[in-house]
């Protein structure tokens, strides 16, 4: 993200946000935090900067603090920068047995970087992550919100190709396409 | 055959619809519901002997009856789907083929209990779920059966979904009422419980989607008749996610008190291992759960057949079974490494320990940290002493049962394969040739 763009959400991420607060009793916005942050992630480039927290802190109408001490819990915000698709590949028991283990290092080999790394490219940042409940059709990664499963190499290679081909601005988990007024 | 009560409709095309789904008779036990006296709804899932599917077991007919009911103060009904069990993949499929099925059971459920709002936690990484819910709620309301004067009985009633953050311990249902709230995942201690201040302060109980779900056919049949199905004290049908290096591994709607056998080896479930090698090991219940050898999960240490029940799994306590849990059935051939597998999981319970407690968060990393030594053929056999020292310390130790879930698996794992264990200490030269899983290339093509 740029340094000056200025940090608000789109029209429909706010309408969508203040829905989303209706859901819960009166004075319990901040319930609506982990959704929200969600939602930063699709509108700011899949990344939760310290500006972009203080913004939902903002919308929420509770402390900063509040806000970086749960952002930091989960495992599924980024606090750094991110690639423009992030890679989760699922490295537990039920994978492992199904061969996780050799999906990680082709990945790591393929683009060029470490578990936690950014593709020089800036396209892919590869992340390993704990089950994902797709151990029947292990092994399996996730990119965004889809769930990759039954993989193999040749798989990992027309997905990546297909990300490359398709991906023009970063995926967050809540994609911004469900993000409508 | 084993009954299909929650997955008898989920391969009709379009059942994610409400359309067809009630052209396959939905919400006509909603419609049944309303009609009957709430604590009449809860003395029927008492009768049906119905036991939570969350992991525990415990009866959900008995929870609903211990929720507090203060005049003036809401009360509220939170389905737990976080979902995040190693093995434990059952709740995913059901909601994103019936997740009307869940809407029914929630409806039906905050009606007995009187709450008039109710929300599903769901896992934020099932985020495409979460939209299949949240569609499928919108549908409701647009129909009716959702909102104000439901099915014009005059019960209002309100349904969200939520998603979480990423973390395990969520699912732990005090973490899971702290994360609704906003917070980070932390336990609350116990007492007080959800039952009487939970979500907001207010009387809360979390159920699994199953256990939810569950309610319909209940509702539907009659408690007594659910309770026909299944054996004792297990009763009804139990969705089993079966995993690991079984031919046929998925989700499987089985009748309590299937022979385990019957449900590795049967062509009707999981069809026997796969490229037919032997069978090494199962972790029957979830990764929290103990995990037994081939000769002890086929038949108990009495000689009697194994059954998939909770009683049966449990038969000869930890010194030789295990728990029914999740549900989630990991099977491992005679090639895999145990300790390696174990390693796996230890990783994973030091990764998703919340850090309250000293026992857990450092003794999961303790243990993550010897085995990894173990694996690197650094290990010495006081190490493996030291990791069930360790296990043991603990085991009943910590505010919140992820630190006894944690300690099961290290303790199973020596209790039934310390000569491994030794193996590696030994010759770690041997060991390190042989990689112990799956090669992803040679995956039988067939089963991709
Ligand atoms: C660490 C931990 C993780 C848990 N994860 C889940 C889960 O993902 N889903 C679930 O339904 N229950 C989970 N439970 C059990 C819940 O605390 C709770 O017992 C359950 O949701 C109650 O529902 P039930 O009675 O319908 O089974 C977990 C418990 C612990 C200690
Ligand atoms: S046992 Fe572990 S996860 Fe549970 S409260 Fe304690 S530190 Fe947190
Ligand atoms: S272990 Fe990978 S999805 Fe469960």
């Amino acid at each position: 993200m740029s340094e000056n763009k200025e940090i608000k959400f789109s029209e429909d991420a706010l309408a969508l946000v203040s829905r989303i607060i209706n859901r819960y009793p009166e004075g319990r916005q901040k319930s609506a935090l982990l959704p929200v942050l969600h939602i930063a992630q699709a509108e700011f480039d899949g990344w939760l900067s310290p500006a972009v927290m203080d913004y939902v802190a903002s919308l929420l109408n509770i402390q900063s603090i509040e806000v970086y001490e749960v952002a930091s819990f989960y495992s599924m915000f980024n606090l750094k920068p991110v690639g423009k698709c992030v890679v989760e590949v699922c490295r537990t028991g039920p994978c492992w047995l199904m061969g996780a283990e050799d999906i990680v290092k082709y990945m790591e080999k393929k683009l060029g970087v470490k578990e936690g790394g950014t593709s020089a490219d800036g396209m892919f940042t590869l992340k390993t992550v704990e089950c994902l409940a797709s151990c029947g059709t292990a092994p399996m990664m996730q990119i965004g919100e889809t769930y990759h499963e039954n993989l193999t190499l040749q798989k990992i290679d027309d997905i990546l190709d297909g990300c490359r081909n398709n991906v023009t601005e970063p995926i967050a988990h809540w994609r911004k396409n469900k993000i409508k007024a | 055959m084993g009954r299909k009560l929650l997955t008898e409709h989920i391969n009709v095309p379009g059942i994610r619809n409400l359309d067809t789904y009630r052209k396959h008779g939905g919400y006509e036990t909603l419609k049944k519901a309303l009609g009957m006296k709430p604590e009449d709804i809860v003395e029927e899932v008492k009768k049906s002997g119905l036991r939570g599917r969350g992991g525990a077991g415990f009866p959900t007919g008995m929870k609903w009856g211990f929720l507090a009911k203060p005049e003036g103060v809401p009360r509220y009904l939170v389905c737990n789907a976080d979902e995040s069990e190693p093995g434990t993949f059952k709740d995913r499929y059901m909601m994103e083929f019936l997740p009307h099925l869940l809407i029914e059971g929630m409806a039906i459920g905050s009606f007995a209990l009187g709450c008039r709002t109710s929300y599903i936690y769901i896992r934020g990484e099932l985020m495409y779920v979460f939209h299949i819910l949240q569609e499928a709620i919108d549908e409701a309301y647009a129909a009716g059966l959702l909102g104000k004067n439901i099915l014009g009985t005059g019960f209002d009633f309100d349904l969200n979904v939520h998603c979480g953050g990423g973390a395990y311990i969520c699912g732990e249902e005090t973490a899971l009422i702290e994360s609704l709230e906003g917070k980070r995942g932390n336990p609350r201690i116990k007492p007080p419980f959800p039952a009487i201040k939970g979500v907001w302060g207010c009387p809360t109980v979390v159920n699994n989607v199953e256990s939810i779900m569950a309610v319909v056919p209940i509702i539907r049949d009659g408690g007594d008749e659910y309770a026909k199905i299944g054996i004792g004290k297990s009763t009804g049908t139990k969705l089993i996610s079966a995993c690991g290096h079984l031919k046929k591994p998925g989700v499987y709607e089985i009748d309590l008190g299937l022979p385990v056998e019957e449900f590795i080896y049967s062509d009707e479930y999981c069809g026997g291992i796969r490229n037919d090698k032997k069978l090494k090991a199962v972790v029957a219940g979830g990764s929290s759960v103990p995990i037994l050898p081939a000769e002890l999960i086929l038949k108990t240490a009495a000689g009697e057949p194994r059954l998939m029940s909770y009683e049966s799994l449990s038969d000869g306590g930890f010194a030789s079974g295990t728990m029914l849990g999740s549900g989630g059935f990991i099977a491992m051939d005679e090639d895999t490494s145990i300790v390696k597998n174990l390693y796996t999981f230890t990783r994973f319970y030091h990764h998703e320990s919340c850090g309250q407690c000293s026992p857990c968060r450092e003794g999961t990393g303790w243990m993550e940290k010897l085995l990894h030594k173990i694996l690197d053929g650094h290990g010495t056999l006081q190490d493996v002493d030291l990791l069930w020292e360790i296990q043991s310390k603990i085991e009943g130790k910590t505010i919140c049962p992820l630190g006894d879930a944690a300690a099961w698996p290290v303790a199973s794992a020596i209790r039934h394969f310390k000569s491994e264990f030794e193996e590696y200490v030994r010759n770690p030269q041997n060991i390190q040739k042989d990689r112990h899983y799956y090669r992803v290339n040679n995956i039988n093509p067939e089963l991709v």
